[in-house]
């Protein structure tokens, strides 16, 4: 019984961290979105769905909804890694669609 | 069961076939190679050719719409939408940019602070000279749109800059239209390499996708012109700067180019660029060649 109790004690300690995020860890993830979007920005790449996610964290962030924040962050911050990859992408390619 | 066993000489033969084929296709190679080598100078030599891409693009929209009238690809949607044609010709009664004609002329003819007006810093007085814009600007190695001339002969005369979507901006715009129409499209790329640059950076932001959607402007404006999208019709590419600005209903007011191109951008979920930046700048020197040959029709209205 009481093994058992230790078990679950410890169980949901070890997933917290998981389950909810903390202000550090939101506000982490808000500053590495912030830093790969300005250089989608910079590359002329920048989506807007990115910055509508940007928008939401620090939204949620103001509203200390710590794990809607790093969950928006996380999204923006690969939304922006992705315009930049396909800026990367099309330097090239977009010859390809040349039609004459 | 037989099982043959290779004797001496088969295996020699098999040998010799291995040495063969080694020797073919290392000669297959080399000849491939040499291909690659000799189409690369053709490459880079027909790589910015403007009038040879004018010709083909053109001749590409006039294939995919035998019935449209060369001047008529100026009216976008309504050239290739019947049904639009005529919800047209009634809004056509009573054109929904004469506001802005009216402003337009007024503020054309009232001096600046220091005397000076709009009419002195454009060739011609500025009349009937729209269809030559944009133009490349020896001086500055840079394109230089329409907006982009009003702005500086403001700034030159001390005035403030207008904004570059609407108002007054495309008031002005209206006026300088309206004296050109009928004027076919007269865009000038001399042969200087930086001008051919600007074309060709402008071919690249028509042609590359862009935005979390992954759409170029190609991709709405050339394959499926005069498709429905959402409730609009697309209009096809040649021509598509021909009726600016506009006064669209859906706005409710007048739009430049850049308003328009903005919008556009917008729509594939892509952040627009600075207003006047050198990537809007270049792309309209890239569209207003490609409709060299087709009327200025402007100010238009759209719905
Ligand atoms: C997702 C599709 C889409 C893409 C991509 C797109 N446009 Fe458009 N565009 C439209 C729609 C819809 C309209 C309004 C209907 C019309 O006039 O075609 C429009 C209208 C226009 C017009 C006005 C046409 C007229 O006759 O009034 C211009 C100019 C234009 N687009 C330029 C561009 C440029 C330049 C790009 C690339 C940056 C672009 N568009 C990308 C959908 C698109």
């Amino acid at each position: 019984m009481m093994r058992a109790f230790f078990f679950a004690a410890g169980f949901a300690m070890l997933s917290l961290p998981a389950l909810a995020a903390t202000q550090a860890e939101a506000e982490a993830a808000l500053a590495a979105a912030q830093t790969t979007e300005a250089q989608a920005v910079a590359a002329k790449a920048a989506w807007t769905s990115t910055e509508a996610d940007l928008a939401a964290a620090r939204k949620a962030l103001a509203a200390e909804n710590w794990d809607a924040a790093k969950a928006a962050a996380d999204e923006a911050r690969s939304q922006a890694q992705l315009s930049i990859d396909q800026a990367n992408e099309q330097k090239t390619s977009w010859r390809t669609a040349i039609f004459h | 069961m037989v099982i043959e066993m290779p004797t001496q000489s088969d295996g020699e033969n098999r040998m010799i076939k291995a040495n063969k084929r080694t020797r073919f296709s290392v000669a297959v190679s080399v000849v491939c190679a040499l291909m690659l080598l000799a189409s690369v100078p053709v490459k880079a030599a027909d790589a910015t050719n403007p009038e040879a891409d004018r010709k083909a693009f053109q001749a590409f929209f006039f294939a995919k719409f035998p019935k449209v009238a060369k001047d008529d690809f100026a009216n976008g949607p309504y050239a290739v939408n019947e049904g639009m044609r005529k919800q047209w010709k009634e809004i056509m009664e009573f054109p929904p940019y004469d506001p802005a004609l009216d402003e337009g002329h007024t503020e054309w003819d009232k001096p600046f602070a220091n005397g000076k007006t709009y009419a002195d810093c454009f060739d011609n007085k500025g009349e009937g000279i729209r269809q030559t814009y944009p133009r490349f600007i020896a001086a500055t190695g840079q394109v230089e749109t329409l907006e982009g001339a009003i702005n500086r002969c403001r700034v030159e005369n001390g005035e403030k800059p207008l904004n570059w979507m609407t108002g007054m901006m495309a008031s002005l715009t209206a006026v300088m239209a309206e004296s050109s129409r009928g004027k076919p499209f007269d865009i000038t790329i001399p042969d200087d390499p930086r001008a051919l640059a600007a074309y060709e950076r402008g071919k690249e932001f028509f042609y590359a996708r862009k935005g979390q959607l992954g759409m170029s402007c190609a991709s709405c404006h050339v394959s499926p012109a005069g498709e429905r999208m959402r409730g609009d019709i697309l209009a096809p590419a040649l021509g598509i700067l021909a009726a600016m600005p506009i006064y669209r209903s859906d706005w409710g007011s007048m739009g430049t180019t850049i308003r328009r191109i903005s919008s556009c951008s917008a729509q594939t979920r892509s952040l627009p660029l600075e207003d006047n930046g050198e990537d809007y700048r270049d792309l309209e020197y890239f569209l207003s060649y490609m409709s060299n040959g087709i009327a200025i029709a402007g100010p238009g209205t759209r719905p």
